[in-house]
């Protein structure tokens, strides 16, 4: 065994110390975001040949719309990901998606009070779904597939009730500035996705309860034992899954300044946002990853169809490249498999 | 003075088994009190309901003179009483600083955690416990796991505790790591803690303990200072119970010349250690020693369930592979695994279905089930083992526990095994099946098989084996025979303690 005698450990208050923790650290810093920058040298590399191809180059309009199509699913992305650390799995992200679309499509018109407090119900309303989720999963110890392919069905439901035909609309000016860009370029879902990681996802990652949902999806006995609040930690990421498809369903009323209850749409966000988390390197047996890479794995599987548009290749192939895309993430995941030991393990 | 912590007429039942009866345990503060006992004789019940991670049936527990209520781990870290448990706590995928300071972190603006402040006391813990060559933004997965348990014990001291309990916690530390650790105990005894240390190794009883007590059958059997009594006198007390004759008479019979299995040189990733066996027809072999020291290993090798194996098998004088199961069963080994709901049975299906899983090869002709051939291999099968159940359609599930034990049998008798591995195939079982299962252990040497043979319970290695081979840290240390084979002598060399007065030392 490597047992050597104590030796004062570098990271005391000299310069050279701390020069000298920072190289030993880097390793584990890197490690740790591995799956992020993965996913975020993926898209670079896209988006780069992407815009090169475009007829309009690198434009205010192609990043805009680039943008606005790659937040909407990296909003639906980030609300799984956070059920996805505690190894749980929220499938009624996409029907929140949609029931909020619908909600804001009635709700957020008039003045510039009435469409604040449209938007403030459109919010509590995923708080509330991702409560139930929470609830069932929590206290009614359910399994958190079904539990919430059970809610997503009612959630449908509701957005059916609430507009059984498309239509509706909001206010044109909030849904201008939400999908428009600010001076200098920046689209506005870019700066929305800033702050959401700035003074959301990195706070609560930081938290003692953020902390909990990592230890719950590592081993939750072993949470449990370290007296670790486990049915708390549990509740708020489903809590926190509802927050975020609320507000990605605000985005696309923005985006549409229409609702409509599409089963379709809503099914196809659950499952991109599935892989926008693997692609961005959170493990679906949970404990690591985080919702920065989910952002930019949203990007990537959102690029793959803009590339084969530039490329003018038959839309057919996108579902094959998306494919490929992510056997390839999950496969680099489960190459730990392969060191291990105890056969059984494999099972476990 | 007052002890620190009692706990009186502590009860706890798990269904019908009695885990803990009136127990009662008092802890002085700046004391080593340590715990002794055989394997299931209630000791890890006991601090699992000081750690409240066990609610007990009965009893009450006294903190500093005021009764306590513990309601889960967190409540008893709160009230000062921290764990170092034998199945480790520890969270695989967060760093050793994240984990070191998981239950309390240090807060600063907006109860966020301070990152710097939580490195810091993760530094010293591990400095403190002598392990200051694990980088506390390492992630726990990647170290092995003597470091591991070092993180565990600097996990458990930067709770800052009042009463600490070690359970094993230097079962897998090298002799250099686990003196650091008994320099740390005995430092946290001088600044006055209550130290609770369960181990099987005498001789770290011996350096370390101030009191001693006693458990067997869930019951506490005597306390005294340590140092009064002799390791032999201690062992004794241990055991102390008598044998119930539920075993069959043992009678002479012929073996066979040729070894039924040869196994030489078994090593398997530090754990198993040039292990070698060789059974004949018809001999029972058991597998002694303390729990966890390569038992279970030695037989999920032989099934071929285990990785980077090196050494070789024979069986009946040919080579095996052990490249998986499916090969192991060819060649005629078969398993009686341990845990028989995830590794025996599927529980949902039909006892018809789980008998006749591993013998499908056999039973079938061109990939097809013959049906006939099946249904009379199975009425064998639930005839030889007296099977109860409401027709062999109904799920396994619903069988008891004992009659499923019987079906995981059954399951691979049906391949018409020569070497039968059974990894402690009693346990939670009722006294009568346990019978069955012995008499039908001895039907099968009878009929020619080599059976190697698991048990966590003494009484059935004496009373099943004809030979019983003592592991002790993934060696086998001792072979009894014939007579020899009784309770003290397995209990003696399952300490290894002969060994240790010769070699002055704990293992390395």
């Amino acid at each position: 065994m490597i047992d050597v005698l104590p030796q004062p450990r570098p990271g005391g208050r000299s310069l050279r110390g701390r020069l000298a923790s920072l190289r030993s650290d880097w390793p584990h810093h890197l490690s740790s975001a591995r799956g992020a920058l993965i996913a975020f040298g993926l898209f670079l590399a896209m988006f780069t040949v992407f815009v090169s191809e475009h007829p309009a180059g690198f434009s205010r309009n192609v990043v805009n719309t680039a943008a606005n199509k790659g937040a909407l699913l990296a909003l639906v992305a980030m609300a799984q990901t956070i059920p996805v650390l505690t190894s749980g799995l929220d499938l009624s992200v996409g029907m929140v998606f949609v029931l909020t679309n619908c909600l804001a499509s009635t709700l957020m018109v008039g003045n510039a009070l009435h469409t604040a407090l449209g938007v403030a119900a459109v919010l509590v309303t995923g708080l509330a779904c991702g409560a139930l989720n929470g609830a069932l999963v929590v206290l009614g110890r359910l399994q958190p597939i079904i539990a919430t392919l059970a809610t997503s069905s009612i959630y449908f439901g509701g957005a059916l009730w609430l507009r059984p035909a498309p239509g509706g609309g909001i206010n044109e000016e909030f849904a201008d500035f939400m999908t428009g860009s600010l001076p200098g370029g920046i689209p506005v879902a870019v700066v929305l996705l800033l702050g959401l990681v700035l003074f959301g996802w990195i706070p609560y990652r930081r938290s003692v309860i953020g902390r909990a949902a990592y230890a719950v999806g590592s081993s939750e006995q072993a949470a449990y034992m370290s007296g670790v609040p486990v049915a708390r930690a549990k509740f708020l990421t489903y809590v926190l899954a509802g927050l975020f498809s609320a507000l990605a369903g605000l985005l696309l009323s923005c985006l549409t300044e229409s609702g409509e209850a599409n089963a379709m749409l809503g099914g196809s966000y659950t499952l991109s946002s599935i892989a926008a988390v693997v692609v961005g390197g959170t493990s679906l047996f949970g404990g690591a990853g985080g919702a920065v890479g989910s952002i930019f794995g949203a990007f990537v599987l959102r690029t793959i169809g803009d590339l084969l548009f530039v490329f003018n290749m038959d839309p057919l192939w996108q579902p094959l490249f998306l494919g490929v895309v992510l056997l390839v993430a999950v496969g680099l995941g489960s190459l730990r498999l392969l060191r291990v030991k105890n056969r059984l393990d494999l099972f476990r | 003075m007052a002890p620190l912590f009692r706990m009186e007429g502590v009860t706890k039942r798990y269904g019908g088994v009695r885990a803990l009866e009136d127990a009662h345990l008092a802890c002085g503060q700046g004391r080593i009190h340590a715990v002794l006992g055989e394997n299931g004789a209630g000791k890890s019940t006991l601090i699992k309901v000081m750690a409240g991670v066990v609610r007990p049936d009965a009893g009450r527990m006294e903190l500093a003179g005021a009764p306590i209520a513990l309601d889960g781990p967190g409540s008893a870290a709160r009230a000062g009483i921290v764990s170092v448990f034998q199945e480790l706590s520890l969270l695989p995928d967060l760093t050793v600083a994240d984990n070191i300071c998981i239950t309390d972190p240090p807060r600063r603006l907006w109860k966020l955690i301070d990152r710097r402040a939580q490195r810091r006391l993760a530094e010293e813990a591990l400095q403190r416990v002598g392990a200051g060559d694990v980088h506390p933004l390492a992630q726990v997965r990647d170290l092995p796991l003597s470091r591991r348990q070092m993180v565990e014990i600097a996990k458990a001291l930067a709770r800052k505790p009042r009463i600490l309990i070690l359970d094993e916690a230097t079962s897998a530390l090298s002799s250099a790591d686990v003196e650091a650790v008994f320099r740390v105990l005995k430092q946290l005894r001088e600044e006055g803690l209550a130290i609770v240390y369960i181990s099987h190794r005498m001789h770290e009883i011996d350096e370390l303990a101030d009191d001693c007590t006693v458990f067997r059958n869930g019951r506490h059997v005597a306390t005294f200072t340590a140092g009064s009594r002799s390791p032999q006198e201690i062992i004794e007390l241990m055991i102390g119970r008598e044998v119930e004759s539920v075993f069959p008479p043992r009678e002479r019979r012929a073996l066979g010349e040729q070894p039924a299995l040869a196994v030489r040189g078994l090593s398997w990733a530090g754990r198993l250690k040039n292990v070698d066996v060789t059974i004949r027809p018809g001999e029972v072999v058991g597998l002694g020693g303390l729990d966890g020291q390569g038992q279970r290993s030695l037989l999920l090798a032989l099934f071929g369930a285990l990785k980077g194996v090196t050494g070789s098998v024979e069986v009946d004088g040919r080579p095996i592979s052990l490249s998986s199961p499916r090969g192991g069963a060819a060649a005629g080994v078969a398993l009686i695994p341990e845990d028989r709901k995830t590794e025996g049975l599927m529980l949902p299906m039909t006892v018809r279905d789980n008998l006749s899983f591993a013998a499908l090869g056999r039973l079938g002709r061109f990939g097809f089930i013959d049906r006939k051939a099946e249904e009379g291999a199975i009425a064998e099968m639930i005839g030889l083992l007296r099977i109860r159940s409401d027709g062999i359609d109904g799920p396994v599930g619903a069988l008891s526990g004992g009659n499923q034990q019987k079906v995981v049998i059954g399951k691979w008798l049906m391949t018409r095994p020569r070497v039968i591995l059974l990894n402690d195939p009693t346990r939670g079982i009722d006294v009568g099946t346990k019978q069955e299962i012995y008499q039908l252990l001895r039907k099968l040497g009878e009929a020619g098989n080599a059976i190697l043979f698991y048990s966590t319970d003494y009484a059935e290695l004496i009373g099943c084996c004809d030979r019983v081979l003592i592991l002790y840290d993934g060696a086998v240390t001792g072979v009894l025979e014939g007579e020899a084979i009784n309770e003290r002598n397995i209990v003696t060399s399952a300490h290894n303690l002969a060994l240790e007065a010769s070699a002055g030392g704990g293992p390395a």
